[in-house]
């Protein structure tokens, strides 16, 4: 079997990718959880991702699946980190809404 | 149509309509489960684009690491859909229409400079397992040792950070 690259265009996936970037921002402005606005950061990477692998599959360069693998590692730290913050918070105001979380607001 | 062809039409069907059930559940976990479902079909994106190596960590990393954490954060912390916090509705109108008229920007300035139609002359190997071990360890042997630096300091900062305070 063939794969995409010889049957669709690249800008297939250049819009897939601009419509799962867009619909990651409407979560995060949608929903107050602090959880599934991380939820829609991963949703945002992932679309960059796939914008990434489809130009370097593409044009038959290397380097932007080299750059995917990077933002894979950076993206698994970050939600280590990004959890283990949202569970102290939790601990001290007893929620993940983040229109509680206004003392920085001045 | 090719095979191929309808192959990758159902699979950004799924994956747009997953990534819009994240958005639009009511319940915290069903967001995670469906998180889950986009992540594979990503996974099968990458399998189409002939990037093995990067399907596999995908699943592994995210499928499997990142959504175990996410629904252990979740069923942790007990959320549920009665504790689910809710916008007001003019705010959610807001939010909808501002993605929708980021993807219309976007979509607009990509229209003047998108190239024509453009598929691949020949199948591309580059992103065999081998290939891409070739580039990682070549050319970018110190990024990859920095990031399991970067791993190190995130996992003492997590602990630290989700270690209960003495006071």
């Amino acid at each position: 079997m063939e794969s995409t690259l010889q049957a669709v265009p690249q800008n297939w996936y250049l819009l897939l990718s601009t419509f799962m970037f867009c619909i990651g921002v409407m979560g995060v402005l949608l929903r107050r959880n602090a959880i599934i606005i991380l939820m829609c950061i991963e949703l945002m990477l992932n679309a960059v991702n796939l914008l990434l692998v489809s130009f370097s599959s593409y044009a038959g360069n290397a380097e932007g699946q080299v750059f995917v693998f990077f933002i894979m590692v950076v993206a698994a730290a970050e939600v280590a980190v990004g959890l283990a913050l949202l569970v102290s918070i939790y601990r001290n105001v007893a929620s993940t809404d983040i229109d509680i979380l206004s003392k920085m607001k001045w | 149509m090719v095979i191929s062809q309808l192959i990758f039409y159902t699979l950004a069907a799924f994956t747009l309509i997953s990534s819009l059930f994240v958005v639009f559940s009511k319940n915290p976990i069903y967001s995670v489960l469906w998180l889950i479902v986009c992540f594979f079909t990503i996974a099968g994106h990458f399998v189409m684009l002939n990037a093995q190596f990067l399907a596999v960590v995908h699943i592994i990393v995210y499928s499997g690491a990142i959504m175990v954490l996410f629904l252990f954060t979740v069923m942790l912390l007990n959320l549920n859909k009665e504790t689910e916090p809710h916008k007001p509705t003019l705010l959610k109108f807001g939010a909808v229409i501002a993605g929708g008229a980021l993807f219309i920007i976007v979509i607009a300035a990509m229209r003047s400079s998108m190239p024509a139609p453009y598929v691949a002359p020949q199948l591309s190997e580059i992103g065999y397992v081998k290939n891409i071990g070739i580039k990682l360890y070549k050319d970018y042997t110190l990024p990859f040792e920095v990031a399991s630096i970067l791993f190190l300091s995130a996992m003492v900062g997590s602990v630290v950070l989700a270690k209960k305070e003495r006071s």
